[in-house]
């Protein structure tokens, strides 16, 4: 029915260059701890930040399970107040700066970004491995401030509680400055990539669209990063040496830290959910062997919401005394940023109509993700409206919105890029049954985590609580035992994903029939990607009619 | 306006002011505008997976690569959606933050960690706010440390309060009874505990209220010791035996005192009550007849606790 997985018809495609399994692959082409540490090669670096990124998902995976077990009742379960504001902070600062930013470019995208687009690596391979030095000094510096008391005031470092607790702030500020300069290192690198090196035949509109997606992030990575780099200097200025710029009591303002600090972090939402909207259209064209229905509006309504999401940070302070004025423009501009998600939902819906959908693992996690990101971003409309906002703001109802699309949204994607991508980065096939299995887990745990906290938000249970009143006690009972539920999938995922390292079987070279660029070279790819430079002659998802 | 609701619904809380029945309303609007669209996708997409799935003999693959139509329709009909939900949310937002000219004004003090309140009438009370029913409130709000967030669910109002700067919110409860107050902005220990309650009162039970005596309880002399200081009498009588304008106060209960056109009087009981309410009636040689009347200014008690605390000044 379908082309085979390598076809030469397939006109999205270069030139046949599938390699046999057992030649030198990027894997074994060369030994030693020294090959992976000085490597310069983007799948390794990409294989390195994957292994960090997935280990730092652990240890917020961790703060979360535990401070949903402290809030299995409304007294104390486990740890004491101070501890619990500790957990969340953790959690919260550890997921963003650690996992979440750096996990779907610099993981997958590092490896998946110069395959796709037919480059031998990326344009410079070396700001590439200093990027990844950078991320592990900043995660040196964020562990540092766990072991010397941990920091207490929520990833938002909020003034003047931050400049008033006496937790690690500094170390963790730190942290979170470095981190950024590995973001934009990757960011300048993904842009020149995709303007310098795209080989003969690959017009920007005919790039798959996750590296559309990429390009648009890259932006966001470049011009919001900056801006979060000065505020927490100005922060560490005003704990350091005392000069008041957030600090009222020293004539400074604190909403203005406000102001700066969602400057950048709400373009940062865009860093987060841009590359697995990316994703989410590799995966629906892949599995329904069908052309993305709308390919350009897709393309550019990343470039739409790259741009759109600078001009928002507003509606993250209705409540915090900003003018009425300002806030009614940015709700204004708020909802102006529904459309290009919409747009994007409805055309990977059209995609599936007509097509041939595979219900591999990969396309389960897309499918979830439709399910999911709708409702995050339906649930977006509730907090864009002024009036409604006051109410539901700073309540579990904003949580579980977030968590939808950066657990539901971003997450479940990454986790269905993993799935995709694996047998082309370790050349073996996941268990497929067991992986389908997980999917459901993960799923089921994942609403029962979430949804019930957009109940108790909409009734009022503030965020950021150590206790609370006992009515709000069943919906936070069923949320911590949704939490179970998910670790309980990822726990098994780590085990079926590390048992296939070895026991895995041998992954052929396009096992989905897709054809974008990384499924014309072997699983694993060679040292430079291509035997023979790719010329490409069509679009990335040209799958022929079937007559 | 729409009745306000006294039981809880599914997702929100009882209506317990005028902004409640329109933001849920507008709640409720976009609930159900969303569970269309959700069921909707979620049907196509699972009628898709379903009729389109892969299967020896399916239906062939068809490649469409786009329709502008329907493009436009389904970009255009969010769009409108959307530009309604604004604009009634916009209307909701601004009725929130334009109080009345007449509402009556309280200033509400955030710090670690606790309520405090005062109302214009110089009564203090706090974690606990006592209002009037249907009646305009206008809170003046202010932080004394870091910022804060008064939240009250059943009123649908939320405002950060913030340090060096004053922020404000209105409300006019409908529901009698107590409501919830959380704080809602991050302010580190004890910030889940940061509670307070108002307490919405029958007009008549709030003039009630705000008639009570707040000292009740307090020992008499203490009282009195608080009213030397509040109705200023430290600017006259001094306590350390110095004089000032009036006579100190330090031994002067049963003192012996030459009166001005003659005559001595001991001072007790029945002579400091005299003095008080009527100034002129006795005066003490050497000093002039200016002091006031404090008839209607002290209550009975208050007076009772104000000789008491002359009787230990010793």
């Amino acid at each position: 029915m379908n082309k085979g997985p390598t076809s030469s018809a397939a006109p999205g495609s270069a030139e046949p260059v599938v390699h046999g399994q057992g030649g030198l692959s990027y894997l074994n082409a060369s030994h030693g701890i020294k090959s992976w540490i000085f490597t310069l090669d983007h799948k390794r670096i990409g294989v390195m930040y994957l292994v960090f990124v997935l280990f730092a998902f652990m240890m917020g995976g961790t703060f979360a399970l535990l401070l949903r077990l402290e809030l299995l009742t409304p007294g104390r379960d486990l740890v004491d107040a101070d501890t619990y504001n500790k957990f969340f902070t953790l959690h919260g600062a550890i997921m963003v700066f650690l996992f979440i930013i750096p996990s779907i470019p610099a993981a997958l995208g590092n490896f998946i970004l110069p395959i796709q687009l037919g480059a031998a690596d990326v344009a410079f391979p070396r700001l590439n491995l200093a990027s990844l030095y950078i991320y592990a000094v900043g995660a040196i510096f964020a562990l540092y401030a766990m072991i010397s008391g941990g920091v207490d005031t929520g990833w938002t470092f909020y003034t003047p509680y931050s400049t008033s607790t006496s937790t690690a702030v500094v170390p963790m500020v730190m942290a979170a400055f470095i981190l950024g300069f590995s973001s934009i290192f990757t960011g300048i690198n993904f842009i020149a990539t995709i303007h310098k090196l795209r080989p003969a035949g690959m017009t920007m509109f005919r790039m798959p669209l996750f590296l559309w997606a990429l390009y648009a992030t890259s932006i966001i990575q470049i011009l919001a990063t900056p801006v979060l780099a000065i505020t927490l200097l100005l922060l560490g200025v005003e704990r350091w040496l005392g000069v008041g710029i957030f600090d009222p009591a020293m004539g400074g303002d604190p909403i203005l830290f406000q102001h700066f600090f969602w400057f950048y972090s709400h373009p940062a939402v865009y860093i987060m959910i841009l590359p697995g909207m990316g994703i989410i259209s590799e995966l629906i064209a892949a599995f329904s062997h069908k052309t993305i229905f709308g390919y350009r509006a897709v393309a550019l309504s990343s470039i739409a919401l790259a741009l759109l999401g600078f001009l928002v940070w507003g509606h993250h302070l209705f409540v915090s005394g900003q003018s009425e004025f300002a806030s009614t423009v940015f709700s204004f501009l708020t909802f102006t940023v529904a459309i290009p998600s919409a747009i994007k939902v409805f055309n990977w819906l059209a995609t599936l109509y007509r097509g041939s959908i595979m219900l591999a693992t990969p396309m389960l996690y897309a499918l979830a993700f439709l399910f999911l990101f709708t409702i995050g971003g339906l649930t977006g409309v509730f907090l864009g409206a002024l009036s409604v906002n006051i109410h539901l703001t700073d309540t579990y109802f904003v949580v579980a919105h977030f968590h939808y699309v950066m657990m539901g949204g971003t997450v479940i994607a990454f986790v269905g890029g993993l799935h995709y991508w694996w047998p082309k980065m370790t050349g073996r096939m996941y268990p497929e049954p067991i992986a389908k299995v997980v999917c459901a887990i993960i799923f089921v745990g994942f609403n029962l985590t979430f949804f019930t906290q957009f109940i108790m938000g909409a009734k009022g249970m503030p965020r950021r609580y150590y206790s609370y009143l006992p009515e709000y006690q069943p919906w936070h009972v069923m949320s911590t035992v949704g939490s179970w539920i998910i670790g309980l999938g990822f726990l098994i995922m780590l085990v079926y994903l590390l048992w296939s390292l070895r026991r895995g079987p041998i992954a052929p070279a396009n096992p989905w029939g897709a054809l974008t660029l990384e499924w014309q070279t072997s699983s694993p790819p060679p040292l430079e990607n291509f035997k023979h430079t790719p010329v490409v002659s069509g679009g990335p998802y040209d799958f022929p009619d079937e007559t | 306006m729409e009745p306000s609701s006294r039981t809880d619904s599914l997702f929100l809380p009882i209506q317990g002011s005028t902004h409640a029945p329109d933001v849920d309303s507008l709640y409720y609007f976009i609930h159900y505008i969303s569970v269309f669209f959700f069921v909707l996708i979620m049907a196509m997409m699972v009628y898709f997976v379903v009729v389109y799935r892969r299967r020896p003999g399916g239906p062939k693959i068809r490649q469409i690569s786009h329709n502008t139509p329907l493009e436009v329709t389904w970009s255009v009909i969010p769009l409108i959606l959307v530009a309604v939900i604004f604009l009634w949310g916009f209307r909701g937002f601004m009725d929130m933050h334009i109080a009345p000219r007449n509402a009556m004004e309280v200033h509400v003090t955030g710090k670690k960690w606790l309520w405090a309140f005062e109302h214009t009438s110089g009564r203090k009370e706090s974690a606990e706010l006592h209002v009037p029913v249907n009646t305009p409130v206008r809170l003046i709000m202010s932080s004394d440390d870091v910022i804060h967030s008064f939240f009250v669910p059943n009123f649908r109002i939320k405002q950060d309060v913030v340090p060096g700067r004053y922020t404000t919110l209105w409300f006019q409860a409908t529901q009698l009874g107590e409501h919830h107050v959380f704080c809602t902005e991050y302010c580190g220990k004890d910030h889940s505990v940061m509670a307070a309650k108002v307490v919405v009162m029958t007009p008549e039970e709030f003039k009630t209220w705000s008639d009570k005596d707040p000292d009740e309880g307090m020992p008499l002399a203490e009282l009195g010791a608080k009213m030397y200081q509040k109705n200023a009498c430290v600017s006259c009588h001094s306590i350390d035996g110095s004089a000032v304008i009036g006579p100190t106060f330090k031994g002067l209960f049963g003192r012996s005192e030459q009166l001005t056109g003659g005559g001595t009087v001991v001072v007790d009981e029945q002579y400091l009550r005299e003095s008080i309410l009527e100034p002129q009636a006795k005066i003490v040689q050497g000093y002039q007849p200016v002091m006031p009347t404090y008839k209607g200014t002290l209550t009975e008690r208050q007076l009772n606790g104000v000789i008491e605390y002359i009787k230990t000044i010793k």
